[in-house]
């Protein structure tokens, strides 16, 4: 492992584990979006630059805005009281733990893993635009629905009823 | 340990702390984030499995991750659209305090 790819992993899980653990909820959302631009750096280190950068648009830009505005919007700003975490928080933990322990041991263990070769690849911009448009036009079209629809509902269930006067 | 072992161990990682989050926390727009670092953890995976795939013409990893960002924002955007409505309802974020289901 590297030293670069050493920063940004620690970088990423840091912000992650600082949004799960804080108790200001405004903290957490500013943590969550430092994980997801280390996220958008080993995409970027991976030679993905087209997602590294839809990563940044989409989820530093639009998600965690969006979540700060839900906590606006449920008034639960500020610290939150005392009892952060459920009543059965430690079977969360511990099924946790097991996942990562049984994921971990599947990786380190794997032998087909350790003998891939380190080929330099790029995705370039370009040939992505041409899959969508080829391969992938199904897909492309049924997401424009699925985005067209989540809109819609997202609209409807948050309508407030009974406000117009 | 490879690179790609390094990625795969960090994307773990990521998807524990996440899941942990989702399983513990009392507010559901943490519960909500907890998801959304699952989200990341697995196209991570998608993205580093795709970079030390020996086929240099395939570029299926990066239109997976694609689609799955499009999807990751319209589940997010329901979700927070679902949690206002609930506040509204019964005036709590709380996961724990919504129990009209409990049998």
């Amino acid at each position: 492992m590297s030293f670069p790819l050493f920063i940004l992993g620690v970088l990423t899980v840091a912000g992650a584990v600082a949004a799960m653990t804080l108790r200001n909820l405004i903290h957490c959302v500013l943590s969550l979006a430092v994980s997801f631009v280390g996220v958008a750096m080993l995409f970027l280190r991976l030679g993905a630059e087209f997602v590294g950068f839809a990563q940044i648009l989409v989820y530093v830009g639009a998600v965690a805005i969006l979540i700060v505005f839900a906590i606006l919007l449920t008034r639960s700003g500020g610290v939150e009281p005392k009892p952060f975490l459920n009543s059965q928080w430690w079977i969360g933990l511990a099924i946790a733990i097991a996942v990562f322990g049984s994921l971990a041991v599947a990786i380190v263990g794997s032998k087909d893993l350790t003998s891939v070769a380190l080929a330099e690849k790029t995705a370039p911009v370009k040939q992505i635009g041409i899959e969508l448009m080829t391969r992938y036009v199904l897909p492309l079209e049924v997401i424009g629905l699925l985005l067209t629809a989540a809109m819609l509902g997202a609209v409807i269930i948050a309508w407030q009823e009974g406000d117009r006067k | 340990m490879t690179e790609l072992q390094a990625y795969l161990l960090i994307a773990a990682l990521l998807f524990c702390v996440g899941l942990a989050g989702a399983l513990t926390r009392r507010n559901a727009i943490l519960v909500l984030v907890g998801i959304e670092l699952m989200l990341n953890a697995a196209n991570l995976n998608f993205i580093a499995f795709w970079r030390f795939n020996p086929n240099a013409a395939a570029i299926d990893g990066v239109m997976f991750v694609i689609f799955s960002i499009a999807i990751a924002a319209a589940e997010a955007a329901v979700g927070l659209a679902l949690i206002i409505a609930i506040y509204r309802h019964y005036k709590t974020s709380n996961v724990d305090e919504v129990k009209e289901l409990k049998g």
